[in-house]
């Protein structure tokens, strides 16, 4: 692949991804060569019917696992034949999780949990350092005034913000978000999604995985897959904003983030 | 470089988070090492004690000490006795008369005897002696005197009391002066002999009566040969010299041939010693194998309620891991809390176990030794039991898959 010098730059880039999963006899094709390629800035939306291989590409694109075959480039970096602890190096610095379930550390402040990232990092940041990137980052997704709480005192969506924080404060190359809004109602959802809009607007590459078409018409393109390959790739024109007026991921902090920490 | 000794302190944070998270259950799995490094600081103490009181009883013979009792040493070095004792009060005149080597002499006969004072009496024993007892004892008179040589010779009816009998005899009075009854026989009490403190095994020095041998002899036991004669050799180096002596003087006078049986036997302070100290070892031995036991169960203890909570904590593990916890930071996050909950047990145990033993000292007046030496092996071996029983767990939480540890429920 050659690159024109201002073609933008490119977060992932996959070729013939397959991942075979060998269940004694039985072989499962989850993905059946993918190709993929998005660039820094952009926000896709990753589609399709349940048992399609979104969660298989996604721990891939994750580095949570490895592919069968086929090469994988993360910000530059040949990602596909790293070894467990290699990855975990990547995870920590290249990609910002947002699950489903939030996945937040029990009886743990939401200060604490966004730290969590950098204790495991290269940063080599005092305590106070720590501290503050992990207040700035609660400051960007709207929780103000809500760092001390415990994720047990916080509703879903206030969880589901701690937990982009928290994919936030390492400032990754891309935040991989598997089906960030599943659990939440949609008045919520629509305020999540509108978080990584600004985010995205900000310049962060978003990758999303959901089977939602409305949540999905939020992003600027969508590919589907289906019996592990990309059967459809657009990118949408109009694309649908989710509630922007209570977070910061551009510009001055919004007067609305207090009522929502009070909320 | 720095950094990753940042790291490490931020993970050994994260380890003792998780403690203070779960202080209830932290506490439960201490418990095991609280209670066994107790345990071994307790028994050893007391222990300790024990041997530190036998060994003092028999230093206090002095090092000059040497016991002759009657009855023939088999080839296999027991003791045999018969009964019937072979040793006169006069084998011990001609001791102190024949060997140069030989201080002081005192035939022993012993006997239980039921004191009487006015309203008061006391089950004792009656120790027969000579006027050369309290020079080989070192053992002296607080309160009055020691009976003389004219008393020996007359078989005079005195005695000299240990200060626990007359303190149960004489609870608020002079007991030098006074008269007690033994077997019905009035005895004038001379003097009260100086406190000797307890030795341990289940005897009391001071729980005594001491009379002339001849007096017991004559007056209470009836009998006519003497139970065992206590000497001392002029100077402890001069101990061997004095054992092959006496042995010289007894074949001599019961007539055995150089090369024959005797029908008596010695042990000085120093053989007594020995033979003490032996029996110590097996307790040793014994504390040792208790104490091991103890601390494994603790051990097994702490490895049990790892793996628990590794397994509950699956996904706080894979979480851990998404956001790129390696397997070694896992592995050093349970690792240190594995040894942090061992070593904070061990020193509670610490605390408990001198709490206990002072707790004994107090209360059953046994005497306790908390060794430095003690504290630290336990220390140590607390430490040592947490991290080994808390690497299997850790090593299993560090090899979790991240995709399943996320996905378990
Ligand atoms: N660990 C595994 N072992 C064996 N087969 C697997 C494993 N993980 C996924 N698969 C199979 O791979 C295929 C793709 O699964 P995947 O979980 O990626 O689907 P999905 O698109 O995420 O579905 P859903 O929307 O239901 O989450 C399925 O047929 C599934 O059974
Ligand atoms: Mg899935």
């Amino acid at each position: 692949m050659v690159h024109e010098p201002n073609d933008p730059k490119k977060v992932i880039e996959i070729h013939g991804l397959t991942k075979v999963y060998e269940m004694g006899e039985v072989e499962v094709r989850a993905l059946a060569g993918v190709d993929l390629l998005v660039d820094e800035g952009e926000f896709l939306a990753v589609m399709g019917p349940s048992g399609s291989g979104k969660s298989t590409l996604m721990n891939i694109l994750g580095c949570l696992d490895r592919p069968t075959d086929g090469t994988y480039l993360l910000d530059g970096v040949d990602v596909s034949t790293l070894n467990r602890d290699e990855r975990a190096v990547i995870r920590n610095a290249k990609i910002g999780f947002v699950f489903q379930s939030f996945n937040l550390l029990p009886r743990t402040s939401a200060a604490e949990n966004v730290e969590l990232p950098l204790i495991y990092g290269d940063l080599g940041w005092s305590r106070a350092e720590r501290r503050k990137a992990a207040m700035d980052a609660l400051f960007r997704v709207g929780l103000k005034g809500r760092e001390h709480s415990h994720s047990s005192q916080l509703s879903g969506g206030q969880q589901q913000r701690v937990a982009i924080a928290r994919a936030l404060v390492t400032n990754p190359a891309m935040l991989l978000a598997d089906e960030p809004t599943g659990n939440l109602d949609s008045r919520t959802s629509e305020e999540i999604i509108g978080i990584f809009q600004s985010l995205n607007d900000s310049g962060k590459t978003v990758v999303l995985i959901t089977h939602e078409p409305d949540i999905a018409q939020h992003a600027k393109r969508v590919v589907t897959v289906r019996d592990g390959v990309i059967q459809n790739d657009e990118k949408i024109q109009q694309h649908r904003v989710g509630v922007r007026d209570n977070v910061s991921g551009i510009g001055p902090p919004v007067p609305a983030i207090a009522a929502e920490a009070t909320s | 470089m720095k950094s990753s000794v940042m790291r490490i302190s931020n993970i050994t944070m994260v380890g003792l988070r998780a403690i203070a998270r779960n202080k209830m259950r932290s506490f439960l799995t201490a418990l095991g090492i609280i209670i066994g490094v107790g345990c071994v600081i307790a028994v050893v103490a007391i222990g300790n004690g024990a041997t530190k009181s036998v060994e003092n009883t028999i230093n206090s013979l002095g090092t000059n000490y040497i016991m002759l009792f009657p009855g023939a040493a088999t080839s296999s070095g027991a003791r045999m006795f018969t009964g019937n004792s072979t040793l006169t009060a006069d084998d011990a005149d001609a001791i102190k008369a024949e060997c140069p080597a030989v201080a002081y002499v005192s035939p022993t006969v012993r006997a239980a005897a039921q004191i009487v004072a006015g309203e008061l009496n006391w089950g004792t024993s009656i120790q027969g002696v000579s006027v050369d007892y309290p020079l080989i004892r070192s053992w002296n008179v607080s309160q009055g005197t020691f009976f003389s040589d004219q008393d020996v010779k007359g078989a005079s009816k005195v005695c000299v009391l240990g200060t626990t009998v007359a303190d149960n005899l004489f609870p608020d009075g002079e007991a030098a002066g006074q008269i007690v009854r033994i077997k019905n026989v009035p005895f004038k009490v001379l003097g009260v002999l100086e406190k000797k403190g307890g030795n341990m095994m289940g005897q009391d020095q001071d729980d005594t009566v001491i009379a002339p041998y001849t007096t017991v002899m004559k007056r209470l036991s009836g009998k006519t040969k003497i139970d065992m004669i206590q000497l001392s050799a002029v100077s402890a180096d001069q101990v061997q010299q004095a054992q092959n002596e006496i042995d010289a003087v007894l074949r001599q006078r019961h007539r055995i041939a150089p090369n024959g049986d005797a029908d008596f036997q010695m042990r000085s302070q120093e053989e007594i010693a020995q033979a003490s100290g032996a029996q110590t070892a097996i307790l040793r031995i014994l504390l040792l194998v208790i104490a091991g036991i103890s601390l494994l169960v603790g051990g097994i203890g702490i490895m049990n309620i790892m793996l628990v909570s590794v397994t509950e904590r699956t996904r706080e593990i894979g979480i851990r891991m998404a956001i790129g916890a390696k397997g070694r930071h896992v592995l050093l996050q349970f690792l240190f809390e594995a040894v942090t909950l061992a070593i904070v047990g061990g020193a509670l145990g610490i605390a408990l176990g001198i709490g206990a033993s002072l707790a004994v000292k107090r209360f059953l007046q046994w005497p306790i030794v908390v060794t430095p030496a003690s504290v630290a092996l336990s220390f140590g071996v607390a430490a040592f039991v947490g991290i080994f029983f808390g690497y299997y767990p850790a090593r299993k939480a560090a090899k979790l898959d991240p995709i399943d540890a996320l996905r378990y429920e």
